[in-house]
């Protein structure tokens, strides 16, 4: 059973090609790693799945029945999708604590928000999620954070929404080593409960990863596989492994 | 978070104290206007605690939140012209006399109601409200945003200021709304008028300030806050961030309308020149003065400014503009975060240096 499936999308800005005809297919509980040069088409691809941008031909499902090309972010989100930026995006001048619960699953309209935060059951999960990303203190305000942490926090949210895909662009961007090889392991326990595609230019991460990987060219799949069998690709060496 | 925080507090009890001890002191301390004179300011007070509601929260810079007031202002004042009935100079018992004065035989539609004070409350509270929702929904679904909505704010303002001035759309062109006699029957000179007029500024200015304060302490005011620091980030979490601006941006304009509505009265005019884009840039001022973001500092950076207007005329009648720029670029240097800002920044480094022992 396949959680995404990309078929034949293409889209062009001002005749550039960012996406062509490009076909990709999540399955259920998978974890996917999708490499590829700079240009390749990867933040394009994530824009394509989270309804930012609109694909000039072909089709995005979601659990097979949901048209992602009729829905914005906030519908894509509340639909299950969560995406992690590849710059860690938390609200600065909120806690710890309130980030989480922001993105905590639940309703997400005006009235409910005016009526207030979520139950006691919300103090629980998030105590959960604090502790699964190692963030002792919740009433810390989030720009007092280091750069790895902001990353956890990140990571921590897009938990909190319960997403069925997570779509997670750069995790180890600006991490230490020993931070990389612990998101690295993160993600690969979430697999299965969840379906997650991580975005990921440091090699030794995606090695860590240890799952099927898909590169990208120029907007285009160039091939897919476990990583020793796409590393020995004499086209995927041209292009992207190193001259 | 609390509802009532240590700010709030602290202006709410002044205000509180203002309002009973201005009416004690006036005619002995006070000169006999100061009633009058305080009303106003709590008028500009409530108008920029409804700019820092949008502004200070959900990032929205509007340069129009005038026309939100002036909208409220002519709803009142279209209700007083109402009030003078026969008593105008040319005696029209149904027609103000502008109407008069341009030989139209009846009251347009859109002056039917003026005559219910019930049906003007409830303008005063329409009419600004259903303009902000209609903009704000074709602003905010085109997700325009940042300097180009502020552009646009101004320009609203700035066409609504243009129509007011024709003769034909009936609302007194030029000259605007005047010579209103009474409220409710009772003369608005006559000095219980001016106290009811004072107090009820103060009890809008005091609920505003607590209705911005419980909306900013929800979960909502946190969402509004995300939006305003990281809004794409808000968009993946799943909330609808035009859906929460319209809210804002709607409440706010109520806010700016009743200020509008209760500043006409004392002031005894309303004309087209309350929609100047120079009095919606003035506001954001007297905002960023007090403190953007703090509510309670937004209403004494409206009333701090209105005060040293008043005080400079008098002292320095050639020279107030400049000493009233002089103090916007004081503060801009050496306050960026306000009066309240700054205060607030005083306060841990006092906190620190108690623990340090002895």
């Amino acid at each position: 059973m396949t959680i995404l499936n990309i078929d034949s999308v293409s889209k062009s800005f001002d005749g550039f090609r960012a996406i062509n005809d490009l076909n990709l297919a999540i399955d259920k509980g998978e974890l996917r790693a999708i490499i590829g040069p700079n240009g390749a088409g990867k933040t394009t691809m994530m824009d394509l799945i989270t309804g930012r941008i609109r694909p000039d031909r072909g089709t995005l499902f979601f659990d097979t029945t949901h048209d992602l090309t009729r829905l914005d972010e906030a519908g894509t989100a509340r639909l299950g999708i969560g995406r992690k930026f590849q710059k860690p995006t938390v609200i600065e001048s909120l806690t710890v604590a309130e980030n989480i619960d922001l993105a905590l699953a639940g309703p997400r309209d005006v009235w409910s928000a005016l009526r207030g935060p979520h139950g006691k059951s919300a103090v629980k999960e998030r105590a959960r999620l604090l502790d699964l990303v190692r963030l002792p203190d919740p009433d810390l305000l989030a720009g007092a954070l280091s750069h790895g942490q902001k990353q956890w926090l990140e990571i921590a949210m897009l938990l909190a929404q319960k997403p069925r895909l997570l779509l997670v662009d750069e995790p180890a961007a600006g991490m230490t080593d020993a931070e990389t090889m612990r998101t690295a392991e993160l993600l690969r326990s979430l697999a299965g409960e969840h379906s997650i595609v991580v975005v990921e230019h440091d090699m030794d991460f995606v090695r860590a990863l240890d799952c099927r990987v898909t590169v990208l060219h120029q907007g285009h799949v160039l091939a897919e596989g476990p990583l020793d069998h796409v590393s020995r690709n004499p086209e995927v060496i041209d292009v992207y492994l190193g001259r | 978070m609390r509802l009532i925080d240590r700010n709030m507090t602290v202006f709410l009890g002044g205000l509180f104290i203002l309002t009973v001890a201005i009416p004690l002191m006036q005619g002995n301390i006070l000169p006999g206007y100061a009633i009058q004179l305080a009303g106003k300011y709590l008028c500009y007070a409530l108008l920029a605690v409804a700019l820092d509601l949008v502004w200070g929260y959900a990032g929205i810079l509007s340069l129009g939140h005038g026309a939100f007031f002036a909208l409220g202002a002519y709803v009142m004042g279209m209700h007083l012209m109402r009030e003078i009935g026969a008593r105008g100079v040319y005696a029209n018992p149904e027609l103000p006399d502008f109407m008069v004065f341009l030989n139209w035989d009846s009251l347009p539609w859109y002056w039917l109601a003026s005559g219910s004070f019930a049906a003007t409350l409830a303008l005063i509270l329409l009419v600004p409200g259903c303009l902000a929702f209609v903009f704000g929904w074709f602003a905010f679904r085109a997700r325009v945003s940042g300097v180009y909505l502020s552009i646009i704010t101004q320009a609203m303002t700035y066409a609504l200021m243009l129509a007011f001035f024709r003769n034909e759309m009936g609302f007194g062109g030029n000259n605007g709304l005047t010579d209103f006699k009474d409220l409710l029957g009772v003369s608005l000179s006559s000095p219980e008028m001016r106290l009811v007029l004072f107090i009820a500024s103060a009890l809008a200015l005091a609920g505003g300030l607590l209705l911005a304060r419980a909306i900013t302490a929800s979960h909502l005011g946190r969402v509004l806050v995300a939006i305003r620091d990281a809004e794409s980030r808000t968009r993946f979490l799943g909330y609808r961030v035009e859906h929460y601006k319209l809210f804002v941006w709607t409440v706010s304009a109520m806010m700016a309308g009743v200020a509008g509505a209760l500043y006409v009265p004392q002031v005894g005019i309303v004309n087209p020149g309350e929609f100047a884009p120079a009095n919606s840039i003035e506001v954001v001022i007297w905002v960023a003065l007090g403190g953007r973001g703090t509510l309670a500092g937004a209403a004494l950076g409206a009333i701090v400014v209105a005060l040293a207007r008043t005080l400079l005329t008098g002292w320095l009648p050639d020279a107030w503009l400049y000493a009233l720029g002089a103090l916007f670029i004081l503060v801009t240097l050496y306050l960026p975060k306000g009066i309240v800002g700054a205060l607030g920044d005083l306060r841990p480094a006092r906190k620190q240096s108690k623990e340090v022992p002895a």
